[in-house]
C-alpha cells in the first residue's frame, strides 16, 4: 500500500478546521500499517516532522496500528458502510491503540480528519 | 416564521424523586410518544413533528429526558454519578406517558432509545399500540472505554460529538449533520457516559425478546446501515428473535436518521405510521 504520510504536514496546515481541532495537541504519534511505520511529531496540532519506519524500540506518546485490509477500506475514495471511519475500524478490530489515549480522545476530530486527509493519492 | 411546535415543562415523580422534565408537542390524534438517543435531547425530532403528514394524525410528543436539553438532573445530583438503568428507562417512559394522560401510545426510541422499546414491548404490552425501534438492537459489543467520555483532561463536549461522528451517514446533509453533533457537543459532563452505562452493558435485553407478544404489542425495527454501533446485522438478529417482529434496513441513513436526514428516513417511517393510523 502506498500512504502519502510525508503530506500529511501541508495537507493538515492547509485545512482550518483541523488547526482549530487539533489546538493545543502535543504528541509523537506512531502510525503503523501492516509492516510500515511512521513517527509524526505533532505540536499544537502541527506536524512538525515526519519520520518513515522501521524503527528500533521508538518511543511515542500514543501508537495507532492498522490492519492493512480494513484500513484500504477506509481509505476508499467511497468507504464501504462500517468502514467510513476511524472508530468503525476500532469497532471491527482493524484500529489498535497503545500508549497515552488521553490526546487521542480530546482530539479525536483531529485523529479522523487528519487520517481521513491520507484518501486522496493513497493507493492498494 | 413560528413553528407548529409547543414546549411546556411537566412535573412529575420519578423512582420517587420529583422532576421538572421539558416536552415539545406538534400535531392531534394517536399519542407517538418519542425518545432521543443517549447524550442528546428531543432536538433530534425537531423534523417530524413539523411534518405535518404526521401531525394530522399522531399527537407527536418529545420529551428530554432527565439530566439531557432542557430537563435539569433531581435535586442532589451532584452527589452522585449519572448511570441510567434499564428500570429507569422504562419507568420513566411510563411516567410520562401517565402524566401527559396517554392512550396507548405508539412510542418510537433511538439508539438507547430504539432499545428500550424492547423492553416497553416485553413489560407493558398491552399499555402500547406498539413500538418503532430506530437503530435498535437487544445489545452492543463496548468498542472503546467510556471514561474517555467523562475526564478532566478532556472536553466532553467535543469528544462526545467526536465519538458519534462517525455513526452519522457521510451521506446525510451537511447541515442537518453537524447540528446532530452540535446536540452532543452540548451534553452535561458525565451524561453520556452514564447512557452508556444501560447502552453498552447493564442493558443486554437478549434475555427478555422471547417474551415480546407481538400479537398484543408489534415491533417494527428500522436500522441505517452506515451504523456501526448498532450494526445492520444487529438489529437482523434482535427481529429474528422476536416471532413476529419487522425489520428494514435503510442504505445511506446513520445512527440518528431522525436528526440526520429526516428526508430519507420518511420514506421508510410514513408506511409503518400509516398501518398505526389505519389500526386506530
Amino acid at each position: 500500500m502506498i500512504l502519502p504520510v510525508e503530506s500529511l504536514p501541508a495537507r493538515i496546515a492547509a485545512t482550518p478546521a483541523l488547526r482549530r481541532w487539533g489546538r493545543y495537541l502535543d504528541a509523537d504519534v506512531l502510525l503503523e500499517v501492516g509492516a510500515a511505520a511512521w513517527l509524526l511529531t505533532v505540536r499544537d496540532g502541527q506536524v512538525l516532522a515526519v519520520r518513515r519506519g522501521p524503527f528500533v524500540l521508538p518511543s511515542f506518546t500514543l501508537a495507532l496500528r492498522l490492519d492493512p485490509a480494513g484500513f484500504a477500506r477506509f481509505l476508499a475514495a467511497d468507504p464501504p458502510p462500517g468502514w467510513h471511519d476511524l472508530m468503525a475500524l476500532r469497532r471491527h478490530g482493524a484500529l489498535k491503540l497503545e500508549g497515552d489515549l488521553v490526546p487521542f480522545f480530546a482530539h479525536l476530530f483531529w485523529f479522523k480528519g487528519a487520517l481521513a486527509l491520507l484518501r486522496e493519492g493513497a493507493k492498494p | 416564521m413560528i413553528e407548529p411546535i409547543t414546549g411546556r415543562y411537566l412535573r412529575l415523580a420519578l423512582e420517587g424523586r420529583p422532576h421538572r422534565l421539558y416536552f415539545e408537542e406538534a400535531g392531534q390524534g394517536i399519542p407517538l410518544l418519542l425518545l432521543h438517543t443517549a447524550g442528546s435531547d428531543g432536538r433530534q425530532w425537531r423534523d417530524l413533528l413539523n411534518d405535518a403528514e404526521v401531525t394530522a394524525r399522531f399527537r407527536c410528543i418529545a420529551f428530554d429526558m432527565p439530566w439531557h436539553g432542557k430537563s435539569s438532573p433531581p435535586e442532589g445530583w451532584q452527589e452522585e454519578e449519572y448511570r441510567l438503568t434499564t428500570a429507569a428507562y422504562t419507568g420513566m417512559v411510563m411516567a410520562v406517558a401517565r402524566a401527559l394522560e396517554l392512550d396507548r401510545p405508539v412510542v418510537m426510541g433511538c439508539s438507547i432509545g430504539g432499545r428500550i422499546v424492547l423492553d416497553l414491548a416485553a413489560e407493558h404490552a398491552d399499555a402500547l399500540r406498539g413500538v418503532i425501534g430506530l437503530q435498535g438492537s437487544a445489545f452492543v459489543e463496548p468498542y472503546y472505554d467510556t471514561a474517555m467520555l467523562h475526564h478532566p483532561r478532556i472536553h466532553g463536549g467535543e469528544t462526545c460529538a467526536a465519538i458519534v461522528s462517525g455513526l452519522v451517514s457521510p451521506r446525510s446533509p451537511e447541515a442537518a449533520r453537524w447540528e446532530t453533533l452540535w446536540h452532543y457537543m452540548q451534553g452535561g459532563p458525565g451524561v453520556f457516559k452514564g447512557d452508556l452505562h444501560f447502552y453498552k452493558g447493564e442493558g443486554d435485553l437478549r434475555p427478555k425478546l422471547a417474551r415480546i407478544d407481538t400479537a398484543r404489542c408489534p415491533v417494527v425495527l428500522l436500522t441505517g446501515d452506515y451504523d456501526y454501533s448498532c450494526r445492520p446485522e444487529d438489529t437482523l438478529a434482535t427481529a429474528e428473535a422476536i416471532p413476529g417482529a419487522r425489520a428494514t434496513i435503510m442504505p445511506g441513513l446513520g445512527h440518528f436518521p431522525m436528526s440526520e436526514d429526516y428526508a430519507s428516513l420518511r420514506r421508510y417511517l410514513l408506511p409503518v405510521l400509516e398501518e398505526f393510523a389505519e389500526q386506530g
